[in-house]
């Protein structure tokens, strides 16, 4: 019986392990196809450069490093209020059983594959923008807005989650203390969730960073910095995904290499979010 | 001024079907130490939150009767909660010091009801510390958060923070169950002295605690009061079987 039980132990600790030699593999994997290109050009020119012409010897992803930032920015700028909005209503205002039909229902958004997202954006937001405002309509003011939409499900999940985590004591407290529901909130309830908030914006941060096909749909992809909301902008993982099929030595490494930045990017807001999480 | 603050008319209290409070008539004193006893589930901490309507928070609760406070029917339709509650402080059974600063545990009442300026704030601060004897442990640390004290201080605090507002009325709800013996007494001193400016209702499943602090005491018993009346007259001559049963401690 003994020997059963320790096989099984070992077993599943076999399967706990793979999902982190995946990982592991993953990150050897892309730092090995990626690295030799970095050196050779040398990181700040790398990253600084803002010239990509693969074909031609030039690799300098500045101006998509600065289009995903741009894009991400713009779509917690969109997303991140109607989230805590919506946060704060499921999680404090709305009747509990509201928010039990609610919160799965926004969760759904999560599921739905971003194609779909691209395909909206598309065929709605790009001719509206194209109409309203000028421009092409496929531009980094779109991508923001179907990003904004995109990183919903985990802001609004993961904020009522943290909201929920605040004692009801404490509200009680407040409530015996003459304070209005509104006040509870924005005195106690917001501060004491504070960090669980946080993570949840950088969590959402991640997804509309890491996010390719619906952007790859709506942004229009030009090589260039922007100057405007207007413009057609081209992000890290764009790039990858557009020119990966076709890529061949050094191209094919420095695709690897925006892999490497990207990497690290995702890796530093995910660090932040648990060190963060972790304080209390 | 009529020496009841506090009088209760034909109260009746229903969770869902569930008759929790039958037909309450009572009236508390001001500036006196009333005590709630009773065995568990007897409806005392309800009775309790019926007086600054923090039942109103659970979903099903539907009440009939008066509760008239100097006079004013406070479940009146056109009832201001947020003065109510200013007027009707609460301790809980936990301390549920919030996880603020200890500063901020106690200017968070006085700034829901008002804007006061920051040398009203020093004021109201050193006068509630000092109230319940922790301004001179605390003065050097009040940027500390309130969750680093000890349970008695966090007590304390929540009692300060109450202070804070000016209530009139000081609700506990059994104050002292996460205290052990000797902060217990401690607590109780303060209540005596507190009773002089405040009157103070205080539930409690400690009879001995009731017989210290207490100048009336009322016995419920599954939704019932049973018997109200001077402290010393419930704990030497009750004239109820049930009371006398509880007192004696054939059950509870």
């Amino acid at each position: 019986m003994l020997t059963r039980e320790k096989l099984i132990e070992k077993a599943l600790l076999l399967l706990a392990l793979s999902a982190i030699g995946s990982l592991a593999l993953i990150t050897i994997f892309i730092f090995l196809e990626g690295l030799p290109i970095i050196l050779k050009t040398g990181l700040s020119h790398f990253i600084f450069g803002a010239h990509w012409a693969p074909t031609k010897g030039h690799f300098g992803i500045l101006a998509m490093i600065l289009s995903s930032l741009y894009v991400t920015l713009g779509a917690l700028i969109f997303g991140v209020p109607l989230a805590l909005g919506c946060a704060i209503v499921l999680a404090e205002f709305a009747p509990p059983s509201l928010t039990r039909i609610l919160k799965p229902t926004i969760e759904l958004l999560a599921g739905i594959p971003s194609v779909v997202y691209g395909f909206l954006g598309v065929i709605l937001l790009v001719p509206l923008i194209r109409t309203y405002l000028g421009g092409p309509g496929l531009s980094l003011l779109a991508a923001s807005l179907i990003l904004g939409i995109m990183i919903l499900p985990t802001v609004i999940s993961i904020s009522i989650d943290a909201m929920h985590a605040v004692p009801t004591l404490y509200r009680e407290g407040s409530i015996a203390l003459g304070a209005t529901q509104w006040q509870t909130v924005r005195k106690l309830v917001l501060p004491a969730a504070r960090s669980g908030i946080i993570t949840a914006i950088i969590l959402g941060m991640g997804r509309a960073i890491g996010e390719t096909m619906a952007v790859i749909m709506v942004a229009g992809n030009a090589l260039s910095i922007p100057t405007s909301i207007l413009d057609s902008v081209r992000t890290l993982t764009a790039n990858i995904a557009l020119e990966l099929g076709y890529a061949s030595g050094a191209h094919r490494e420095a695709l690897f290499a925006t892999g490497i930045v990207l990497f690290i990017i995702i890796m530093i807001l995910n660090t932040a979010a648990t060190l963060i999480a972790g304080r209390r | 001024m009529n020496p009841d603050i506090i009088t209760i008319r034909h109260l009746d209290l229903y969770y869902g079907r569930f008759h929790a409070l039958k037909n309450i008539n009572v009236s508390f004193a001001r500036q006196r130490i009333t005590a709630l006893i009773g065995p568990s589930g007897c409806g005392k901490s309800t009775l309790l939150r019926v007086l600054n309507r923090m039942n109103d928070l659970i979903d099903g609760v539907s009440i009939t009767g008066q509760v008239l406070i100097d006079g004013e029917n406070i479940y009146h339709r056109e009832t201001n909660l947020m003065q109510l509650r200013k007027k009707v402080g609460m301790v809980f059974q936990r301390p549920n010091p919030f996880p603020l600063s200890i500063y901020d545990n106690i200017v968070y009442g006085p700034t829901l009801h008002g804007r006061p300026n920051r040398n009203q704030l020093e004021e109201i601060l050193v006068r509630s510390l000092k109230a319940v004897h922790l301004w001179d442990e605390l003065k050097d640390r009040l940027g500390q958060s309130a969750l680093s004290l000890t349970e008695e201080q966090q007590q304390r605090l929540c009692i300060a923070r109450l202070l804070a507002v000016e209530p009139e009325i000081l609700l506990m709800d059994e104050p002292c169950s996460a205290l052990d013996p000797l902060a217990t007494l401690q607590l109780e001193d303060l209540m005596q002295e507190l009773a002089k400016a405040y009157t103070i209702i205080i539930v409690t499943h400690n009879m001995q605690q009731a017989a210290r602090v207490s100048s009336d005491t009322g016995f419920m018993l599954l939704g019932d009061l049973v018997e109200f009346g001077p402290t010393s007259a419930i704990f030497t001559r009750p004239r109820d079987e049930r009371t006398e049963d509880y007192i004696s401690g054939k059950y509870g």
